[in-house]
């Protein structure tokens, strides 16, 4: 809502500046955006009339005037204007005048004739964007008048960002209203006296849903001259508020609405058939409207209809075949109240925001309908003449809002406030809001003004008072009550540690959309579990993520093409998976490629390869304390390569998937370098067992290295396995060194070379012992996996 | 028989002389050693007449101390020489860069995110997460949203079609906290939020944390007093602040929160909402079945991502979802 600062001051008597008023406006909750000067910092620019016009001697375009400028003399002025004429009214820069910008009126020859000042458009002005010729002022502006003065024009816009609740002050008077109490100012309500009817006309009105429209005001005006020029006072404060002057017809219906807050509408009563009836659409019908759309109605919808059928759009938009015309000659008022829930989202549904529908959906006073359809009479008549005929109301006063009485507690006031405010303080903030207080024994039973929406609940008053008195103004105190530690579980690892350990490997964060491409989960087999958006906000992100993997690869490939060698990136966060319910499931995911180690000096480098990958999830699992419980089995996955790939399980439960990305996929999303990714369940890698240490043996351990060829299927797991269930708990620690395949290896079979830490908690082991346990793992190692001893 | 004084003279020049471990042990075997001159010396005092031997004894034992010490300095020298010459090759150059992996980095979202949890965490706020995907129950009814209000369509909401929605603000999981615990309750909620909304200011996944306090000593100056305590300690400087009524739906009276910021850009320092807050509308209470003439609560709830742009300097709100390694590797 943009509003002339002027305008609100013949509402309320204010003694601060525009600047102070924005700070009080934002400060009450009504937040003032900008304050905008109404026009552009000119001086030197009077009223003036040309006395007499001629054509120029040497210049088909340009005219020569004789302009008065109120001292007397006649100036001599070249001027290009097509309607400049003696006679006419007009904004004159003198001499020595500045435009602004550093223009300044010279003295100046055109074509070989002086010329002493400079007639305006309303352009050169900035006061519109009509150039097509001098900006015509009324007959009776006087002369010699500074144009400033004239036109007030040192005047302010405010914009103001209101809150839905208040739709009171989407006019003059309602924020007149609220700035008197911000402000501690008087309000002074204009007098809007009843316009006497001169004819009998008037139309038959039936409201035949009552709900939605409880109030209906009609007047019958005859004979208006639709083509009057709009009174320049008024152009000026639609354009200060934000509207544009059309005609005089509607120039006067926004005019009425910006002052008090009521929407109007005005029909070409000879295009109206019959009498109005306010009704539910019929899915039938269509409607052309003002704006040459046209739209399907439906049962939603409310309408006003003639004889005929609709012709307008309750509370939204008028029919174009309805419409006042430069041919009408007769208008029918309408000044109705509408349920704001009747029209709420109609518009929107339609594509449509009209300033009708911003003041409907929020609640326009329904007091004011037949005040409005007067004031609207009286300056229609004052400006374009026409005999009204009286004004017709249907309503349904069981369905017009009633304003309940609210109690107000001053005692809870003050508890939920924090503050301590006094009774008068409180009744004297209430009145100059406009509301009927009534005292009894611990507050006031309130009653609100009509227009007021939002004020069903003690809260509400007790919002008003605070917003009146000031926030800044109450008390900044610390929460109070008991103290408690809160709840911490060392059976639940904290995500930051996951993320840290992340970070120390050398990934990077990443946070993607939760929302993918459909197309990238099928190119992936990831969409079995698919949810889909009703109303993406476009194809590529239409359904919801299955998976972190699609995310983290676009993030990977996005880099990879910015030159980016080497990428790590992790991601937290939920995926949805839509089975029969839907599963909302926390993840940790990865994604990298590129070398194994950033390039460094003093090591050769290599290719990322699964090992380094497991290695950082190992580090994950490592948080849980006990890495035995956690497995790495070999599994395909329709997006991992199918030879490197592993599902991965802690205490037996499946957490995930680690592997190589399949070549097939990458090609087909133009990443070039290898990926490795994982991604894993947080349920399961975060939850632990609460650490309990173990005693740690005093004497020395034995280290043994083996070496032995084994077939190429026997898989380290067994191996581990193996030596495990043989060495029991003497074996503190089992290492792999080497895993080899080649020259001097026999074709099947590959070369491991395993270390095994040797150590008892009680005593210090001999050579016999270690030997002798040695030879039982050799045994073991032949006899269970066909090892062959080497050394 | 050499006399001592002459193995000693002799002793000291060669030893002076030497310039190697190798030599200074010769030098030591040949005269300490055990057929060396002063030991041999030291054989032969048996021989000695009996007056003579003390005087005679007494001076080799003192050569013999002498010669052994004298050693013991040299070989010090020349291992502090050696140690000293082998140091000079050792010499590196400390400004190569270290080895190994570099370290990553957390998301600047991550980082104020956290960062706001931990602050509000110590003064006994419990974290509490909630689903993403609601209905329209928990998003908007229990939360005070009449059907067909306009602040419905202020959320530009992302539907299923089948009645459930991607969650427009934290607030949600206020209700279900306070369903599962009553009252009195001190939580706070972060996470991930959706609006229909893409361009220059808005992308259509941001993320928010609520907090919510409900109990019976509870005000409004109390959320004043809490929310000027966090805007300070997260930007760890006294900001300008001011509380401006606003409206939300589920909290009344209701106040939007701007600090008095400075873009740097020689720009007049203006004001910039931060966060929405307010005490609990009685029917949210009353969704939770918690009495509202018992009970006062109050909630807040601020966006992550303009917090993180304002105390990181980011300019651009979309840079956050690109993920570029260009971006991510300034955090830490």
């Amino acid at each position: 809502m943009r509003f002339s600062y002027q305008w609100l001051k013949q509402w309320v008597q204010l003694d601060i500046d525009v600047f102070d008023l924005a700070e009080k406006l934002t400060a009450s909750g009504l937040e003032a955006d900008q304050v905008l000067p109404v026009a552009a910092p000119f001086s030197g620019i009077c009223v003036a009339e040309i006395i007499s016009c001629e054509a120029h001697p040497d210049a088909d375009k340009l005219t020569l005037c004789q302009v008065d400028a109120g001292d007397g003399d006649h100036l001599q002025v070249v001027c290009g204007a097509p309607n400049a004429a003696a006679g006419m009214k007009i904004p004159f820069a003198k001499v020595g005048a500045e435009l602004g910008e550093g223009f300044k009126i010279k003295k100046a020859k055109l074509r070989g004739i002086e010329s002493f000042g400079m007639a305006c458009s309303a352009k050169e002005l900035g006061l519109s964007d009509d150039h097509s010729g001098l900006m015509a002022l009324a007959d009776d502006a006087p002369l010699g008048m500074d144009f400033r003065e004239y036109l007030g024009l040192d005047d302010f816009s405010v914009d103001l960002e209101l809150t839905l609740n208040r739709g009171d002050c989407l006019g003059i008077r309602g924020l007149a209203q609220d700035v008197s109490a911000s402000c501690k100012s008087v309000f002074t309500p204009l007098e809007i006296r009843a316009v006497k009817p001169a004819i009998d006309d008037q139309l038959d009105i039936l409201l035949e849903d009552e709900e939605g429209c409880p109030r209906y005001a009609g007047r019958v005006i005859r004979g208006v001259d639709v083509g009057a020029a709009t009174p320049l006072w008024m152009v000026e404060s639609l354009r200060r508020c934000g509207v544009r002057s059309i005609s005089v017809v509607v120039d006067v219906s926004n005019f009425v609405m910006l002052e008090l807050g009521q929407p109007m509408h005005a029909f070409d009563l000879d295009a109206l058939q019959g009498g109005i009836v306010v009704r539910r659409g019929r899915s039938d019908e269509k409607l052309v409207l003002l704006d040459d759309k046209e739209i399907d109605i439906n049962e939603k919808l409310l309408t006003i209809c003639d004889s005929k059928g609709p012709v307008a759009l309750a509370g939204i938009m008028g029919g174009l075949a309805t419409g006042v015309t430069e041919l009408s000659k007769n208008v029918f008022l309408e000044s109705a109240w509408f349920e704001p829930s009747i029209i709420s989202g109609r518009a929107r549904a339609l594509g449509l925001h009209t300033d009708a529908s911003h003041r409907f959906e929020r609640g326009v006073d329904p007091a004011r309908q037949v005040e409005a359809i007067e004031r609207m009479t009286g300056l229609l008549m004052d400006i374009a003449g026409g005999e009204p005929g009286p004004v017709t109301v249907a309503e349904s006063p069981g369905n017009l809002p009633q304003q309940k009485p609210v109690s107000l507690r001053l005692e809870r006031l003050n508890r939920v406030l924090g503050s301590s405010l006094g009774a008068d303080e409180v009744s004297g903030i209430l009145k100059s809001l406009g509301m009927e207080t009534d005292e009894n024994s611990d507050g006031w039973s309130v009653k609100a003004p009509s227009g007021r929406f939002d004020i069903e609940i003690e809260e509400d008053l007790i919002e008003e008072v605070a917003r009146i008195h000031g926030y800044d103004a109450l008390p900044a105190s610390l929460p109070a009550g008991e103290i408690r530690l809160g709840t911490s579980s060392e059976g639940q690892i904290e995500l930051t540690r996951l993320r840290e350990s992340m970070c120390a490997a050398g990934y990077h964060e990443a946070i993607n959309y939760s929302f993918v491409d459909r197309s990238l989960l099928e190119t992936l087999k990831l969409d079995e579990y698919v949810l889909p958006l009703a109303n993406p906000i476009s194809t590529d992100m239409d359904v919801m993520r299955t998976s972190l993997l699609p995310g983290l690869l676009r993030s990977l490939s996005r880099n990879t093409r910015r030159q980016q060698e080497r990428v790590r990136l992790f991601e937290t966060g939920v995926v949805f998976l839509q089975g029969e319910k839907l599963d909302e499931i926390d993840r940790i995911a990865a994604v990298a490629c590129g070398s194994a180690k950033p390039e460094q000096w003093g090591t050769t480098g290599r290719a990322l390869d699964f090992f380094d990958l497991k290695r950082d999830i190992q580090s994950l699992l490592d948080l849980r304390g006990d890495t035995g419980s956690s497995e790495f089995t070999h599994a395909e996955y329709a997006w991992l390569h199918p030879g490197q790939s592993a599902a991965v399980s802690v205490d037996q439960g499946l957490i995930g998937w680690a592997g190589a990305i399949h070549p097939g996929i990458l090609a087909q999303l133009d990443i070039r370098l290898p990926v490795l990714a994982f991604e894993l369940d947080l349920y399961g890698l975060l939850k632990r067992e609460i650490l309990y240490a173990k005693n740690i043996s005093q004497f020395p351990s034995v280290r043994r290295d083996l070496a032995f060829l084994v077939p190429d299927g026997v898989i380290y797991q067994q191996v581990r396995d193996c030596v495990a269930e043989i060495a029991g708990e003497l074996l503190a620690n089992l290492l792999i060194f080497d895993v080899y395949t080649g020259q001097n290896v026999e074709k099947g079979y590959k070369s491991l070379a395993i270390g095994l830490i040797l150590q008892d908690v009680s005593c210090t082991l001999t050579d016999e012992v270690v030997d002798s346990l040695m030879l039982k793992v050799i045994r073991a190692l032949e006899s269970g996996l066909n090892a062959q001893h080497r050394g | 028989m050499e006399s001592v004084d002459n193995i000693v003279m002799q002793a000291r020049t060669e030893v002076a002389e030497c310039d190697n471990l190798q030599r200074l042990d010769e030098l030591r075997v040949h005269y300490l050693g055990k057929k060396g001159k002063v030991t041999t010396l030291l054989k032969t005092l048996g021989d000695i007449e009996a007056e003579k031997r003390r005087a005679i004894g007494q001076a080799v034992n003192a050569a013999k101390t002498e010669l052994a010490n004298l050693i013991v300095l040299k070989k010090a020298h020349l291992e502090a020489l050696l140690l000293e010459e082998k140091l000079a090759t050792e010499k590196i150059d400390v400004s190569l860069p270290g080895r190994g992996e570099a370290r990553g980095g957390l998301h600047p979202v991550t980082i104020a995110m956290q960062r706001i949890i931990d602050l509000f965490a110590r003064l006994g706020f419990d974290v509490a997460t909630g689903p993403e995907v609601e209905d329209d129950y928990y998003n908007f009814e229990s939360l005070n949203f009449p059907a067909h209000h306009p602040a419905r369509a202020m959320h530009d909401t992302f539907y299923f079609g089948d009645g459930r929605l991607l969650r427009t603000h934290t607030s949600p999981v206020q209700i279900r906290e306070m369903l599962k615990l009553g009252a009195p309750i001190r939580i706070i909620a972060p996470g991930k939020v959706y609006r229909s909304d893409y361009d220059q200011t808005h992308t259509p996944m941001f993320h928010q944390v609520e907090g919510l306090l409900v109990g019976e000593q509870v005000a409004m100056s109390d959320l004043k007093g809490l929310l000027r305590e966090f805007v300070n300690a997260f930007f760890e400087t006294s900001m300008a602040m001011r509380f401006r009524p606003s409206y939300f739906p589920f909290t009344e009276p209701s106040a939007e929160v701007d600090v008095g910021w400075d873009k740097g850009d020689g720009s007049e320092p203006g004001w910039l909402e931060i966060l929405g807050c307010g005490m609990v509308h009685p029917n949210v209470l009353k969704a939770c079945n918690v009495d509202p003439e018992k009970y006062i609560g109050y909630a807040f709830g601020m966006g992550v991502e303009r917090l993180a742009m304002l105390r990181y300097g980011v300019k651009d709100l979309r840079q956050f979802f690109d993920n570029d390694l260009q971006f991510l590797r300034q955090f830490h």
